[in-house]
C-alpha cells in the first residue's frame, strides 16, 4: 500500500478530521436539543400520557415520518434553498442538525416510553405539576437508555458527514471522495475510513461509560 | 370523631377501545374517620384501585363527590388539585422510587415540589429517614436497598409534607410474609404515633389482620360489606366477605376437604363459630352431654384479631344431633352443618 499521497496531504487530512469534528459534535448538540424537545413532546401528548392529546400527538408523528424516511443525500439537495450559506461546513451542519433532529425525537420518544409510569403517577400524587414531572422526573429516570440513544445518533451524524463531502461539506468524506477516490489513492482512503472508526469507536466507548453511570443508580 | 373522608354516591366508568363502557367503581358511599385505619378488601379487578386513585383524585369520578379534609376534590381546579394531593401520601406496590434520585433525594421530592425551602428540607428529610430507620442509607440509590427497605423509603417519602392521610395501594403484596409484617408494623407506628389516617387497599388478608381498625368489601365495583374488623371476619355477612374470610382464615372446610372428610366419618358435620364469649367451650361441650351427643373435632382453627379470639371448629357429630343443633341455636351460640 502505497501511502504517499496520503504523506502529501496530511494538513488536508488534519483539516478534515477537524471539520468532522466539528459537523458531528455541534450537530449533535443543535439536534439534540430539537430532538430532545419534539420525543419529549412526542411522549407528553400520547394519548394516557400527561399531556395525551391525540390530534397533536398524530399530527407530531405525521411530520416526523414526513421527513425520517428521505435518504440524507437527497435531503442535502432538498433543502439546498433554505441553507443559510449554499455550501461548506457550515451549510452541511445546518443539513445535519435538521435532519438528525427527526431520528432523535423518535429515539428520546421510545426512550421515555420506556420509563416507568409509576414513577409518574408517584410524582403525581405528591402534587407536582405536569411540566416539572416532564423535567424533573420523566428525563431523569430516561437518562441511561436517552444518553445511549444519542450514542447512536452520533454515529449515526458521522456517517451523515462523509456523505455530505459530495456536496463539498468538507470533512473527512469529503478527503476521502476529492484525494482518495478520484485519484484512485487507495491509501488515503482507508487513513480515512481509520480515522472515522476511531471517531465512533471512541464516540461509542464515552457513550457507554456515561449511560453506564446514569444506569448505575 | 369526624369523617376525613366522606364518598357519596361515587362511580368511575371508563370508555373501552371497542366503544363499551366498564364501570370500574359503582354508586360507592363511604366514611373513613380521622385517625382510623380502614382496609379495602377484594379480588382482582373488584375496583380497588379505583377507589384508592379517587381518594387523591389521580382518576376523576364520572358521578359523586369525594371529600377529603372538607375539599371537595371533584369541584377542584387543576392548581388546587394539585395542593390537595400534596396533603395526601400514597404508597405503591412497586414502591415507584425514582431511581435517579438518592433515597433522601426522594424523600426531599415532595417537600422540593411544596417549595420547601432548602435546609428545612434537609431537616424533614433527616427526621423522616430516622422514623423509618434508614438514617444510614441517605445517600444510597433505590437500586441498592431491598424491597422492604424501598417500602420504608416510600412511606417516607408519602409522609414528608405531613400529610393527615396516607393511602397504601397492596403496599405489602411485592413483600415476602416477614417484610410484610415490618412495613405493616411500621403504618401501625405512623398511625398510632403521627396520627395519620390509613385506607389499605389490599387483597391479602393477614395485612387486614394486622392493621385495620375497618374493613370494607368490594366486589364488581360496588361496596358490598363494611365493619369493623373483628366484626366481618367473625360473622362475615355477604358472599364475597364469606369467600374472602375462609381463604385467608382457613378455619372452615372447603367443599373438597368436607368430600374427604365424609369418607372416614359417616357422622354429621358440624362448624361451630368461636367467639370471645366467655365460657363459651363449656357451654358447647354442656349441649352435646346433655343432649347424648357424641363429638369428634375433625377441622378448625381458632386465632385473635384484634385481641379477640375468632375462629371456627367442626364436628363429626353423631347421636342427638337434631337435639343438639336446636340447644346450640338457643345458647346463641352459632352452629352450620356443612351440606
Amino acid at each position: 500500500m502505497d501511502f504517499s499521497g496520503f504523506l502529501d496531504t496530511i494538513d488536508v487530512f488534519k483539516n478534515a478530521i477537524w471539520q468532522t469534528l466539528f459537523m458531528s459534535v455541534v450537530s449533535l448538540v443543535v439536534s439534540g436539543v430539537l430532538g430532545l424537545t419534539l420525543g419529549t413532546a412526542l411522549y407528553a401528548t400520547r394519548p394516557g400520557n400527561l399531556f395525551g392529546n391525540r390530534v397533536v400527538f398524530v399530527l407530531l408523528g405525521f411530520v416526523v415520518n414526513l421527513v425520517r424516511p428521505i435518504p440524507f443525500v437527497i435531503f442535502l439537495a432538498a433543502i439546498t434553498p433554505l441553507q443559510i450559506a449554499a455550501v461548506g461546513t457550515t451549510a452541511v451542519t445546518f443539513a445535519i442538525s435538521l435532519a438528525a433532529a427527526f431520528a432523535v425525537a423518535r429515539i428520546v420518544e421510545q426512550s421515555l416510553i420506556n420509563v416507568d409510569p409509576g414513577v409518574v403517577e408517584a410524582a403525581r400524587a405528591v402534587g407536582a405539576s405536569r411540566i416539572r414531572i416532564l423535567l424533573g422526573v420523566v428525563i431523569p429516570e430516561g437518562l441511561g437508555p436517552l444518553i445511549l440513544g444519542y450514542t447512536f445518533i452520533f454515529i449515526g451524524i458521522v456517517d451523515m458527514t462523509a456523505q455530505a463531502g459530495i456536496v463539498g461539506g468538507g470533512g473527512l468524506g469529503e478527503y476521502a471522495i476529492t484525494y482518495g477516490k478520484q485519484r484512485y489513492d487507495y491509501g488515503i482512503i482507508y487513513v480515512a475510513v481509520l480515522a472515522i472508526i476511531i471517531i465512533v469507536q471512541v464516540g461509542q466507548v464515552v457513550g457507554n461509560r456515561l449511560a453506564r453511570n446514569a444506569m448505575r443508580r | 370523631m369526624s369523617a376525613l373522608i366522606s364518598l357519596t354516591k361515587v362511580s368511575k366508568s371508563f370508555d373501552r377501545r371497542d366503544g363499551s363502557t366498564v364501570t370500574a367503581v359503582d354508586a360507592v358511599s363511604l366514611e373513613v374517620a380521622k385517625g382510623e385505619v380502614l382496609a379495602v378488601i377484594g379480588y382482582s379487578g373488584a375496583g380497588k384501585s379505583t377507589l384508592v386513585r379517587l381518594l387523591n383524585a389521580l382518576e376523576k369520578p364520572t358521578s359523586g363527590s369525594v371529600v377529603v379534609a372538607g375539599q371537595d376534590l371533584t369541584k377542584l381546579s387543576e392548581g388546587d388539585l394539585r395542593t390537595a394531593r400534596s396533603k395526601i401520601g400514597m404508597i405503591f406496590q412497586q414502591f415507584n422510587l425514582f431511581r435517579s434520585r438518592t433515597v433522601a433525594g426522594n424523600v426531599a421530592y415532595p417537600l422540593k415540589v411544596a417549595g420547601v425551602a432548602k435546609a428545612e428540607r434537609d431537616r424533614r428529610t433527616a427526621e423522616l429517614l430516622d422514623f423509618v430507620g434508614l438514617l444510614d442509607r441517605a445517600h444510597s440509590y433505590p437500586e441498592q436497598l431491598s424491597g422492604g427497605q424501598k417500602q420504608r423509603v416510600g412511606i417516607a417519602r408519602a409522609l414528608a409534607t405531613n400529610p393527615p392521610l396516607l393511602l397504601c395501594d397492596e403496599a405489602t403484596s411485592a413483600l415476602d410474609p416477614e417484610t410484610t409484617s415490618e412495613v405493616l408494623a411500621l403504618l401501625r407506628r405512623v398511625n398510632a404515633e403521627l396520627g395519620v389516617t390509613i385506607v389499605v387497599i389490599t387483597h391479602e388478608m393477614d395485612a387486614v389482620r394486622q392493621i385495620a381498625d375497618r374493613v370494607a368489601v368490594m366486589e364488581n365495583g360496588r361496596l358490598v360489606e363494611i365493619g369493623d374488623v373483628y366484626d366481618v371476619f367473625s360473622d362475615p355477612q355477604t358472599a364475597a366477605a364469606q369467600r374472602f374470610v375462609r381463604s385467608a382464615t382457613h378455619d372452615r372446610p372447603s367443599a373438597e376437604t368436607i368430600g374427604r372428610l365424609r369418607a372416614h366419618h359417616p357422622g354429621r358435620i358440624v362448624s361451630v363459630r368461636i367467639t370471645d364469649e366467655p365460657g363459651l367451650q363449656q357451654r358447647i361441650d354442656a349441649v352435646f352431654r346433655d343432649t347424648g351427643t357424641s363429638a369428634e373435632l375433625v377441622y378448625g382453627g381458632v386465632s385473635e384479631i384484634r385481641e379477640r379470639r375468632t375462629g371456627s371448629l367442626t364436628y363429626e357429630l353423631t347421636g342427638g344431633v337434631d337435639a343438639a343443633l336446636e340447644a346450640l341455636a338457643a345458647q346463641g351460640v352459632h352452629a352450620e352443618e356443612e351440606a
